[in-house]
């Protein structure tokens, strides 16, 4: 009770920090101080420190199941496992807006400590701005969204987490993912304040780029946890679904990719200003976008119940005057910024990152209009449609080859200008990826031509990566990005040419084959647990060689709420995953069993993971001048 | 040239902001949209005007129209996949049978298909029956879900409404309502 109370006063005090530094600010800004002064450092870290507060606050209250509290009633129950119980934290609209909040006062904090060489006045405005993002999150949080509502009498008991949130790669997955998506804030007020201050140069693309890096990197990492938890989970076999709600996390991710290509150029030839800057502004905004979409209820109508549309329309109204302010300053200020023009030479590596920026600017439409286009028709013409995969493999996958190939010779190119020759090397290249490439189209029996042109171009992305290594100056961050991006490529296309599967309806003691595959039903167990009651299916695999794999799926019945999920079990190897899950069939002693062979699942996270890799180089790479 | 140069500016500016305007609207509006549909009953009068299709021959009606000429109407609310729908069915039957009640069915979410098979396989309790999609005209009743009925009298008044499958004791109060 009084925890909570505390939590409450702790965001509030939090706002009116917000309000000192914003003041504080504008006063030195206007009388140009030469060092942004203690008083407003101060209060930044105070600010952090109440926003964690009243998270601690919110945290204790669920470990403690304190009913009085609105958002652990509506959240959780006593029977829920304490790691549950904590993630439990962020499961919830309430309680992940306190997460924004905490990792946008954050990422100020950090950016304070970072940039204490770079001018005053950047800083100074970097602060101003992220302020009012600030304000306009704590104000939405203590009106529309506030975690510590008390319901009074107070109850017995709580409703409980959804189940499928009941996991732990969920668990994890939203404050990793809130690092990438929210980290793209500190972007946005800098790129508004480097506009201001003249600063759009080498040495803020160098002080950007880690932010970048880092926004970058946590996205990737709050994906890839998400995919996960989608295979494991929810038992429907797919890693993405190209449902609106991953497209949201698609979106900034694409642009954040963009710009980490684009602010390399801006930092070793002073090129693309604007276009970074432009970059910095519509990554925060698909971020905020992406927020407003998800939080509205305006997505998924199944779930709307408990939603309010105030929400909605404050979020979409604060989004609108954060662009329109960002658009205001970049018209004013773009001239200024403008101050030479290069000249750029088609064979150079300028031109590459050009081509690769078209391009991902490109996917990054395809997605976003696959995503929004449903809303607009429901609106302009009252119809209901949905966007599904055809929609994106049609317009991605042919654009990908063209892609995947400027991808692989761009590396090599030199920046200014870059004089290509052919040599006998490169002809071997060519050869290994068309042999590797056949070989691969034979073993999967797909005899198509356009599935062909991917592999040779996946595969030549692969080799021309990996050959790199050979060369004297490396750039491993490039370089494991891109080799991971294309073993990723290769991993998603080979799963999904070759992923194979059976549905029966058997029962216990009755078995059926995939392939050369038996399959057995040998038994069933019901067995208790402390918040869910579940039903094991005992299954023996024999593969050709008349080895035994075990599987045991589950039927988890939990209690509070009740709610019945399918756990899959999954046999994962170095080249395929066997899944299987099972659904009770009603007032009947048949189990509906799906069993799917997954080739290269395990590829797919190695791949990301490969990715990330590479952002982990690129973050602890020394600023010396070597040639990338 | 420096004037076309600031010309092109302020068109593209123009089109930029004329496109994040118009995106606002349409995510308000869209946001405004009545997605959780809440029933329109006052007095325990159930809401009428509203255009229904039939099962059958798919002709549109108003609903208003429907409910013409006689002194009970029960409303039932089913859907071939609803189990307990099933075991409702005789009950139904036998209300058809013994009163003379105009009997309405909702079909809740369902396919035409699987809608005709069920009747023929359970039988055909209705005399009219209407086709709700969206489960929308459900909603204007003040339903719950399926299966779900409804007893209303000629001014439209809800006399009883029963959430769940009809039981014995049900059906022996609809008929001493209706014979009274």
């Amino acid at each position: 009770m009084i925890i909570s109370q505390l939590g409450y006063y702790s965001l509030i005090f939090g706002l009116l920090t917000s309000i000192l530094i914003f003041f504080n600010s504008s006063i030195q800004i206007k009388k140009n101080d030469t060092v942004i002064s203690s008083k407003t450092t101060g209060l930044i870290g105070f600010q952090f420190f109440f926003v964690i507060i009243s998270f601690i606050s919110l945290i204790y209250s669920f470990i403690i199941s304190d009913f009085s509290n609105e958002t652990v009633f509506n959240n959780s129950h006593t029977t829920k496992p304490l790691f549950y119980k904590i993630t439990g934290t962020w499961g919830n609209h309430e309680g992940s807006l306190l997460l924004w909040l905490l990792v946008l006062t954050g990422v100020l904090l950090g950016f304070i400590f970072k940039s204490k060489n770079e001018p005053n006045n950047y800083r100074q405005l970097t602060v101003l701005f992220h302020q009012i993002i600030v304000m306009g999150f704590f104000v939405f949080v203590l009106k529309t969204s506030n975690p510590f509502n008390e319901i009074f009498p107070v109850a017995t008991e709580g409703l409980g987490l959804n189940p499928i949130l009941q996991d732990p790669a969920l668990g994890i997955h939203p404050p990793i993912l809130y690092l990438g998506y929210v980290g793209t804030s500190i972007i946005f007020s800098a790129a508004l304040a480097s506009m201001i201050s003249s600063y759009v140069n080498k040495s803020w693309a160098k002080e950007i780029k880690f932010w970048i890096l880092f926004s970058w990197f946590f996205l990737t990492g709050g994906i890839l946890l998400g995919s996960i938890w989608a295979y494991y989970e929810l038992g429907w076999g797919g890693f993405w679904f190209w449902d609106p709600v991953e497209n949201v996390s698609l979106m900034p991710w694409l642009s954040l990719t963009a710009l980490l290509h684009c602010v390399v150029t801006l930092e070793k030839r002073e090129l693309f200003k604007n276009w970074t800057v432009v970059l910095c502004i519509i990554t925060f905004a698909l971020s905020m976008a992406g927020t407003f979409l998800v939080r509205s209820g305006i997505l998924n109508s199944v779930h709307t119940f408990a939603n309010d549309p105030s929400r909605g329309i404050y979020i979409l109204t604060f989004l609108l005057v954060l662009v329109l302010l960002s658009f205001v300053i970049f018209v004013i200020y773009e001239n200024k910024n403008f101050a030479r023009k290069s000249k750029i030479f088609v064979l150079s590596k300028e031109t590459s990152i050009l081509v690769n920026n078209w391009f991902i600017l490109y996917f990054l439409s395809v997605v976003l209009i696959g995503t929004i286009y449903p809303i607009f028709l429901d609106v302009i013409l009252d119809e209901q449609i949905s966007v599904g995969p055809p929609f994106y493999n049609k317009l991605i996958l042919p654009f990908l080859i063209p892609f995947v190939l400027f991808m692989s010779i761009g590396p090599n190119m030199k920046w200014i200008k870059t004089n290509f020759k052919i040599g006998v090397k490169s002809f071997f290249v060519i050869i290994f990826t068309l042999v590797l490439s056949f070989i691969t189209i034979y073993f999967i029996g797909d005899k198509n031509i356009f599935v062909l042109l991917l592999f040779i171009g996946f595969f030549y992305l692969l080799i021309k990566s990996l050959d790199q290594l050979r060369n004297r100056t490396k750039n491993y961050a490039q370089i494991f990005s891109h080799i991971g991006f294309s073993l990723l490529l290769i991993s998603i296309l080979l799963n999904s040419f070759s992923s194979k599967e059976v549905i029966k309806n058997i029962q216990v003691g009755e078995s059926f084959t995939l392939k050369n595959e038996k399959i057995i039903f040998k038994k069933i167990a019901v067995e208790k647990e402390k918040n869910y009651e579940s039903i094991i299916g005992f299954f023996e695999i024999l593969d050709g060689k008349n080895k035994i794999i075990n599987l045991q799926p589950e039927i988890r019945i939990y209690n509070e709420p009740e709610m019945a999920t399918s756990e899959a079990s999954i046999k994962t190897s170095l080249f395929t995953d066997r899944f299987i899950t099972i659904n009770i069939i009603k007032d009947q002693n048949f189990f509906n069993v799906r069993y799917q062979h997954k080739p290269f699942m395990i590829w797919i996270w190695i791949s990301t993971l490969i990715i990330m890799l590479g952002g982990i180089f690129a973050i602890f790479r020394k600023n010396k001048e070597i040639n990338i | 040239m420096q004037f076309l140069e600031k010309i092109k500016k302020s068109i593209f500016s123009l089109i930029i902001l004329s496109l994040l305007i118009i995106s606002f609207f349409v995510f308000k509006f869209a946001l405004q949209k009545e997605k959780i549909y809440t029933p329109k009953m006052s007095d325990n009068q159930i809401f009428t005007d509203f255009e229904v299709v039939e099962l059958i021959k798919e002709n549109q009606i108003n609903f208003n129209k429907v409910l013409f000429g006689k002194n009970f109407y029960l409303i039932n609310i089913w859907s071939s996949w609803c189990e307990p729908c099933k075991d409702e069915s005789d009950k139904l039957l036998d209300l058809k049978k013994d009163t003379p009640i105009m009997m309405i069915g909702i079909n809740y979410k369902d396919k035409k298909k699987n809608a005709l098979n069920f009747l023929k396989s359970y039988g055909n309790p209705f005399d009219k029956i209407f086709i709700d999609k969206q489960g929308t005209i459900s909603i204007n009743f003040g339903a719950y879900g399926v299966p779900e009925t409804f007893l209303i009298d000629s001014d439209n008044k809800v006399l009883k409404k029963y959430v769940g499958p009809l039981n014995e004791k049900d059906v022996y109060e609809i008929k001493k309502i209706v014979n009274n």
